[in-house]
C-alpha cells in the first residue's frame, strides 16, 4: 500500500432504485490511488449495479461519485476518465483487433501515427502482437479477454472498473490470467476495481475487499482482515469454510470473554459489543481445529463424539458432535495422527486467537 | 481420426429428405425461370404462342424511350421507397427494441394486424384518402390551407405514398429483429471509450444493425418494382411502371415473348440486387422474421 | 440500456397511427349510407346496407373466400410436408473431403438456393414464368395451377423458420435419443419433429397468411372458374370505389384482429403460466437452502 494514500474515488451514500428493488442502498466508499480494491458478494449483491454507477452507465438514486475531489456524478460516460472491461468483454464484432483497442483513442481524435504506436505498445503488453488483423470471432477467450483489457488500458485511465474478468475463462486459464492481470496493475500503477464471486480471487488479487449483500458493504478489510477477523457470520461464513457455534457469554473481563458452549468454558478475546448473558456466534475455521484423541492440555478444546471422519490425503476432514448436538467441521492434517474410530469421543482443540465472536446477521437475508 | 468413422457409420445424413423440396423448387422455379428465358428469345404466334424466329429482336424494341422511361420511373419509385422506409422505419423499430417487453408486444401486434389484411385494401383505404372529395381534402379547406381541392389521386405522390406505406413493415421487421438481437454492452463499452451517443451510434449500432437495414432495403426495393396493382389503384395515366408494362404487355397486347423479355430484365436487376446484397454479407435468413 | 424518451413514444404513435389511418378510414366508411360510387366520400349517415350486401350469393364474397380457404389450406399442407422435410434433411450437412462429395454438396447448396429464390424474387416474374410452365405443360388453369403456384412461395417461408429452429437446437438431443435406443426413424419422429414443430406451426401460419393475400402470382395462374377473395377485390375496386368493399375490409380486419389477439393472449398467459412456475420453483429452492 502506497504511503500517501491519496484518495482517488469516493462514494458518498450511494443509492440505486430499480422500479421497487433497491440494488445500492448506501454505500460510502474511499479508493486509494493505486489500491487494487475487489467488490465481492453472491450475485445480485449490488457490485455490479456500483460499478456502473462509477463509470456512468447507471445514474445512482442518491449520493455522489468523486474523482480526484472533482463531483462526477452526472457526467456521461464519455466523459468520465473510468474505463471499464466488461463481463462479456463487449467487443465490437464488426471491428478487427487493432479497430477495438484503436477505438477509444479514435473517439479523442488521436493522431493515426500515435495510435497506431500505442496499440502496438498495448499488443505486446498482453502479448497478442500479431493478431491485428483478426476479428474477435476468431479469438479464443483468454485472448478476447486481453483484447478487451488493452481497449480499456490504452486510454490509461485513472482507474480501472472490471466486472468478473474472469468469469467465463477455465479454471487454469483463470489463474494465470489472475496474476498477469496482478502484475499489469502493479507495473503500470492504475487503480483496479475488480468485482468478482469468486472468494479466492479476491483473497490473492485484492489490496483490499469489500464484501457486499443486498447493496450494503458488510466488511471492508484487507485479504487478510477479512478472513482472520470476519465481523458478521455472513462474512465468516461467505469466506472459507467456518463453523458458526451458537455460545452464550459469561462474563467479560479486561479483554476476555468467557464463553459457555455446552458446557465447556472457553475463553476467546473480547469485541467491544458483547454483554455477559448473550447469546453469540463463535466463528472457528475448520482449518484452525486440531483433532486429538487424548484429552488436551490447553485453554480452548472441546470434546465430543466423532461422527464422520474422511481421509483426503493431506488432510482429514471430520465432524465432531458437542453434547448439546451442534456439529463441529474440523480439517486437520494427517501428519503423524493415530487414526481415530467413528463414534469415540475426541477432542478438538485451537489457539485463542482462532476463535472470533462475530455477530449473527444470518436472519437478515 | 477413429471417432469420425464411427460418426459416419451410425449417422447417415438426412439430405434426401430434402429431395422433394428441391425438385419442387427446380421444376417450378428453376425451370420456369429458365423457360421465360428461352421465351424472350423467341417471337410471337398465333393465340398465346411463341416460336422462331429467334433472336434478340425484344430486346431491341426494349430499348426505345418509352420503355427506358417506365424502367428509370420504376427504378426511381423503388428508390426511394427504400429510402424512405428506412428513414422512417429505422427509428420505429430502434425505439420498438428498446421498449418494456409488454409494450414490444402490443406494437409487433399493431404492427401485424395491418401487414396481415390483403394489401389491396390498405391501398383502398388510400384511395378514399386522396379522393377529391376525402377526408384529406376535406381537413385542408377546412383548416383554411387550401381554396379548393388538391388533385392527389392518380398521382405519382399518391403511388409514391402507397408503395411507402405498403412496404414499411419489411424495412421495421427485420431491422427491430436486429436491434434486438444487438449486445448492448458494446454501446455501452463505446460510451465507456469516449463515444458520445451520436458516435456510439454510427460507430458501433448502426454497423452492427445493417444486416438487418440492408434486408429491409432488399425487401423493399425489389417488390416496388413489380407492384402493378399499386399504381394501377392510384396512380394516374402516366404513371406506367415496369411491372405495369409486363402486365399490359401479357394480358392486353398478349405478347408472352415481349412481356418474357420485360420480365428477364426485371429478373436482372433482382439478380444484381441480391448479389450485391449477398457481397455485403446478407444472408437470405434475414428476410424473414 | 436507457429507456425510451417521451420524443420516441410520439414517433411511434405517429407512425402507427399513419399505418392505422386508410384502415380506419375504411372502417368508417363501412357504414355510411351514402354510395359514392364515383368522387363523392362524404359522410352522411349511419348504415348496414354494405354488410347486406356481401352476402348475396351471386354477387357476394362467399364463394371467392371459400376458395382462397381451400387454396390457403391445401398449399400450406403441401408446403409443410415439403419445407419441413427440407429443413431437416439440410440443417446439419456432414462436412465431406472428397471430390464427389463436394460436387454432392454443391448441388445441395444450390438446390436450397433454387428453394429459396421465390422469397427474393418480385411475385410479377414468378406469376409470368408460372403461366408460361403451365401452358407449356397444357396444364388447365384453375384450383391446381393456384395450389401448385402458392406452395412455390410457402416453401421458403416453412423451410427457413423451421431450419432456423432446428439449427438452435442442441445436436446433443439426437444423440442422446440415438445412445438410449432409438432408430433414426425414431429420432425423427419422437425429437426432431416435436421439437420442431412450434416453429413448423408459426411457419404454416406465415404461408398461410401470405396465400390468402396472395394477389400478383393468383393473378396469372387463375383460371376462368376460379376467384380467390384477392382477385375478387382488386376486380371491385379497379372499376371503382364500391362501398361493400369496405364492409369486407371491416369484417377481414376484425377477424384478424380476433386471430392475432388471441394468439397474444394464449402466448402471454403461456408466458405468465411460465413466471409462476419459475417464481414457485425459486421460492422452493430457496426453502430448501434455508
Amino acid at each position: 500500500m502506497p504511503e500517501e494514500r491519496s484518495v482517488l474515488l469516493s462514494l458518498k451514500g450511494l443509492r440505486k432504485t430499480f422500479d421497487t428493488q433497491e440494488a445500492v442502498s448506501g454505500i460510502d466508499l474511499d479508493v486509494y490511488a493505486g489500491e487494487f480494491l475487489t467488490l465481492l458478494g453472491p450475485s445480485g449483491c449490488g457490485k455490479t449495479t456500483t460499478l456502473r454507477i462509477i463509470a456512468g452507465l447507471e445514474m445512482p438514486t442518491a449520493g455522489a461519485v468523486y474523482l480526484d475531489g472533482q463531483d462526477i456524478t452526472g457526467l456521461a460516460p464519455e466523459k468520465r476518465a473510468v474505463n471499464t472491461v466488461f463481463q462479456n468483454y463487449a467487443l465490437f464484432p464488426h471491428m478487427n483487433v487493432y479497430k477495438n483497442i484503436a477505438y477509444g483513442l479514435t473517439m479523442r481524435n488521436t493522431p493515426k501515427k500515435e495510435i497506431a504506436q500505442k496499440v502496438a505498445e498495448m499488443l505486446e503488453l498482453v502479448q497478442l502482437t500479431g493478431y491485428e488483423k483478426r476479428m474477435p470471432s476468431q479469438l479464443s477467450g483468454g485472448q478476447r479477454q486481453r483484447v478487451a483489457i488493452a481497449r480499456s488500458l490504452v486510454l490509461s485511465p485513472k482507474l480501472l472498473l472490471l466486472d468478473e474478468p474472469l468469469g467465463a475463462l477455465d479454471l487454469q486459464l483463470r489463474r494465470s490470467m489472475q496474476q498477469e492481470l496482478k502484475r499489469m496493475q502493479q507495473r503500470l500503477g492504475i487503480t483496479f476495481i475488480y468485482i468478482t464471486h469468486d472468494q479466492e480471487e479476491a483473497l490473492t488479487m485484492s489490496d483490499r475487499i469489500a464484501l457486499m449483500r443486498e447493496g450494503k458493504f458488510v466488511q471492508l478489510d484487507t485479504p487478510k482482515g477479512l478472513y482472520e477477523r470476519p465481523q458478521t457470520a455472513f462474512a465468516a461464513s461467505f469466506i472459507g469454510e467456518t463453523n458458526l457455534i451458537s455460545a452464550t457469554a459469561q462474563a467479560v473481563k479486561d479483554d476476555e470473554v468467557l464463553l459457555d458452549i455446552a458446557g465447556f468454558d472457553l475463553p476467546c478475546y473480547d469485541s467491544d459489543w458483547i454483554t455477559p448473558g448473550e447469546t453469540l456466534l463463535l466463528s472457528l475455521r475448520a482449518e484452525r481445529l486440531h483433532l486429538s484423541c487424548e484429552p488436551v492440555n490447553t485453554t480452548c478444546w472441546v470434546s465430543g463424539e466423532l461422527v464422520e471422519s474422511h481421509y483426503a490425503g493431506g488432510e482429514r476432514s471430520s465432524t465432531i458432535k458437542l453434547p448439546d448436538g451442534q456439529l463441529l467441521r474440523a480439517r486437520s492434517t494427517t501428519e503423524g495422527e493415530r487414526e481415530p474410530t467413528l463414534g469415540s469421543t475426541v477432542y478438538c482443540w485451537w489457539n485463542k486467537e482462532a476463535g472470533v465472536l462475530v455477530r449473527d446477521d444470518r436472519e437478515d437475508a | 481420426m477413429t471417432t469420425r468413422v464411427k460418426v459416419k457409420k451410425h449417422q447417415r445424413t438426412r439430405e434426401p429428405l430434402a429431395f422433394p423440396m428441391m425438385l419442387y423448387a427446380v421444376l417450378f422455379v428453376g425451370v420456369s425461370l429458365l423457360y421465360i428465358v428461352g421465351l424472350s428469345l423467341m417471337t410471337r404466334g398465333a393465340d398465346f404462342t411463341a416460336g422462331a424466329p429467334y433472336g434478340l429482336q425484344n430486346y431491341e424494341r426494349i430499348i426505345s424511350p418509352l420503355y427506358v422511361k417506365s424502367l428509370l420511373q420504376s427504378l426511381r419509385l423503388a428508390f426511394f421507397t427504400a429510402l424512405f422506409c428506412m428513414l422512417l422505419g429505422y427509428p420505429f423499430a430502434y425505439f420498438m427494441a428498446k421498449a418494456s417487453p409488454k409494450a414490444r408486444t402490443w406494437i409487433m401486434m399493431l404492427l401485424i394486424v395491418p401487414f396481415w389484411t390483403n394489401a389491396l385494401i390498405r391501398i383502398y383505404g388510400w384511395k378514399i384518402l386522396f379522393s377529391t372529395s376525402g377526408p384529406i381534402n376535406a381537413a385542408l379547406i377546412g383548416i383554411g390551407l387550401i381554396q379548393r381541392p388538391l388533385r392527389l389521386l392518380y398521382t405519382d405522390f399518391a403511388v409514391q405514398v402507397g408503395m411507402i406505406y405498403a412496404m414499411i413493415p419489411f424495412m421495421v421487421l427485420p431491422v427491430y429483429s436486429s436491434v434486438e438481437r444487438m449486445d448492448w454492452s458494446t454501446v455501452e463499452a463505446s460510451r465507456d471509450l469516449g463515444a458520445t451517443p451520436l458516435k456510439a451510434f454510427l460507430t458501433v449500432t448502426l454497423p452492427m444493425t445493417l444486416p438487418g437495414v440492408l434486408a429491409g432495403l432488399v425487401l423493399t426495393f425489389i417488390p416496388s418494382i413489380g407492384l402493378f396493382f399499386l399504381s394501377d389503384l392510384l396512380g394516374g395515366s402516366n404513371t406506367m411502371l415496369w411491372g405495369n408494362m409486363v402486365h399490359n404487355e401479357l394480358l392486353k397486347s398478349r405478347d408472352l415473348p415481349f412481356a418474357a423479355a420485360l420480365s428477364v430484365v426485371l429478373l436482372g436487376l433482382t439478380g444484381i440486387v441480391i448479389l450485391i446484397y449477398r457481397r455485403m454479407g446478407g444472408r437470405a435468413e434475414s428476410m424473414v422474421f | 440500456m436507457k429507456k425510451n424518451s417521451a420524443w420516441a413514444n410520439v414517433y411511434m404513435a405517429v407512425i402507427l397511427l399513419l399505418l392505422y389511418l386508410p384502415i380506419l378510414v375504411v372502417v368508417l366508411f363501412s357504414f355510411n349510407s351514402n354510395p359514392g360510387r364515383t368522387a363523392n366520400f362524404q359522410f352522411e349517415g349511419f348504415s348496414l346496407q354494405w354488410y347486406a350486401d356481401l352476402f348475396d350469393p351471386v354477387t357476394g364474397y362467399g364463394a371467392p373466400l371459400r376458395s382462397s380457404l381451400t387454396i390457403a389450406l391445401w398449399s400450406v399442407l403441401l408446403s409443410a410436408v415439403l419445407g419441413t422435410l427440407g429443413a431437416i434433411g439440410l440443417v446439419r450437412r456432414p462436412v465431406r473431403k472428397s471430390l464427389l462429395g463436394r460436387g454432392a454438396a454443391a448441388v445441395m447448396t444450390a438446390g436450397e438456393q433454387v428453394s429459396v429464390l421465390p422469397i427474393m424474387i418480385p411475385e410479377i416474374i414468378l406469376g409470368i414464368a408460372l403461366l408460361a410452365l403451365f401452358t407449356l405443360l397444357g396444364l388447365p388453369f384453375g384450383m391446381v395451377t393456384l395450389v401448385l403456384s402458392h406452395v412455390v412461395f410457402c416453401v421458403p417461408y416453412i423451410y427457413i423458420t423451421v431450419k432456423g429452429r432446428l439449427a438452435s437446437l442442441d445436436p446433443g438431443l439426437e444423440e442422446a435419443a440415438r445412445d438410449l435406443g432409438a432408430s433414426p426413424l425414431k429420432v425423427l419422429t419422437t425429437i426432431t419433429l416435436p421439437l420442431a414443430l412450434p416453429a413448423v406451426i408459426s411457419g404454416c401460419l406465415l404461408a398461410f397468411a401470405m396465400s390468402m393475400d396472395d394477389f400478383v402470382i393468383s393473378f396469372f395462374v387463375n383460371g376462368p372458374h376460379s376467384n380467390t377473395l384477392p382477385l375478387k377485390i382488386y376486380s371491385s375496386v379497379k372499376v371503382g370505389v364500391p362501398p361493400h368493399v369496405n364492409a369486407l375490409c371491416t369484417v377481414m380486419l376484425a377477424a384478424v384482429f380476433l386471430v392475432v389477439g388471441f394468439s397474444q393472449l394464449y402466448q402471454a398467459n403461456a408466458a405468465r403460466r411460465h413466471r409462476a412456475h419459475e417464481k414457485k420453483d425459486a421460492r422452493k429452492a430457496a426453502e430448501g437452502r434455508a
